[in-house]
């Protein structure tokens, strides 16, 4: 049953929704693996592209996959794998936050609440950390970065798209500056 | 002032729901989600407290599953029930849905265009420090729950971050060490002081 383009991306990324624990830059050597070398939907050098272009794009970084599907079947597919890459994943959370919320009142989950905090800062701050490993832009991005961070401690209220504009303008004045 | 009790407030509206979250979606360049869903959530309209929120985060992180979709589904649930979620989920994709799309048709071009990786890299940097500052506010939070939630914090950090040891196994030695410490003492099952 192979002939179903719908039903080939269902299989290959509905589990790949429930094994993609701790963010989606695990996902890029399965769906590498599948996308082009088994079932070649683009080409290796398409698929390059792609990743460096989904980057510019909003949103979470496995939107590669339905942008791949779009590229090679269109907005149908595409529309197939975001519901197999994100419906099996939320549908968990989903069930979690349920029993979260039914034991509002009980002191254990008071405990779990207060237990997990500093563990998701300790997560927030490590994720901090490997964002800016892959983000190649040397010390110019760490001082953006503490930039960013301490010009919202001072003014907690600014938008963050004209700080996302800034990041961009300094980047390209840097740029432009011959660096 | 519904802030800060995150109990009983009024429910809010499914269309401000969407709203909330494809602006959200819509404008997360970069990764650093998770402390815009914080500001408009917590900070701007006090739909949850940031505990609640933080162990959503949590949670999020633990599950399978994008971190930002998660804690979407997360707030949704805990807004309005099956249909928040829903609303939250949907609402979170269609801007990067529409996005990749758009960028699939006119990615030749781009990678043409001059400064384009300079200028992704620009708005990147500015996202992460979105991210650092909340997650510099998250653990001055939690340290002020005393030297434990530090310690937990730090050790947290220190394996994930700069040890680069897989999250999933750090998280399940220290969330439930970090939860035993604050359970409740005692038999007094029913008096949930902290």
């Amino acid at each position: 049953m192979r002939d179903n383009i719908y039903v080939d991306l269902i299989v290959f990324l509905a589990p790949l929704s429930l094994a993609s624990v701790g963010g989606a830059t695990g996902l890029y050597a399965p769906f590498q693996h599948e996308m082009v070398e088994l079932r070649h939907w683009v080409t290796q050098r398409e698929f390059v592209e792609l990743f460096a272009v989904a980057r510019l794009a909003p949103g979470p970084s496995s939107m590669l996959a339905p942008m791949i599907a779009f590229k090679a079947f269109g907005v149908l597919a595409a529309l197939v794998a975001a519901l197999a890459l994100y419906l099996p994943s939320s549908a968990v959370v989903y069930a979690a936050s349920l029993v979260w919320g039914r034991y509002r009142d009980k002191p254990w989950r008071k405990a779990c609440e207060q237990g997990l905090a500093p563990v998701a800062a300790g997560l927030v701050l490590a994720g901090v950390l490997t964002l800016l490993r892959v983000v190649d832009g040397g010390p110019l991005a760490w001082i953006t970065v503490a930039a960013v961070a301490a010009l919202l401690t001072l003014r907690p209220r600014l938008h963050p798209l004209p700080l996302l504009a800034a990041g961009a303008a300094v980047f390209l004045l840097a740029r432009a500056a011959g660096a | 002032m519904r802030q800060l009790t995150g109990k009983q407030h009024a429910a809010v509206r499914l269309v401000d729901i969407y709203r909330v979250f494809f602006e959200i979606g819509l404008l997360s360049f970069g990764g650093g989600l998770m402390s815009w869903i914080h500001r408009e959530v917590v900070e701007r309209r006090g739909w949850m407290t940031r505990e609640e929120f933080l162990s959503g985060v949590a949670l999020s992180q633990i599950l399978p599953g994008v971190n930002s979709t998660n804690v979407s589904v997360f707030v949704g649930q805990r807004l309005r029930g099956a249909v928040g979620a829903a609303v939250a989920l949907t609402g979170v994709l269609t801007g990067p849905f529409a996005g990749v799309v758009f960028a699939a048709t006119i990615y030749q071009w781009l990678l043409g265009a001059p400064g384009f990786t300079s200028a992704v890299a620009g708005v990147a940097a500015a996202a992460i420090g979105m991210l650092l500052r909340f997650g510099i506010e998250a653990g001055r939070l939690a340290a002020l729950r005393g030297p434990v939630a530090v310690l937990v914090m730090g050790v947290t950090f220190v394996a994930v971050g700069l040890l680069r040891w897989p999250m999933l196994p750090v998280v399940a030695v220290m969330a439930p060490l970090s939860v035993a410490a604050c359970w409740p003492r005692g038999e007094g099952r029913d008096s949930p002081h902290a």
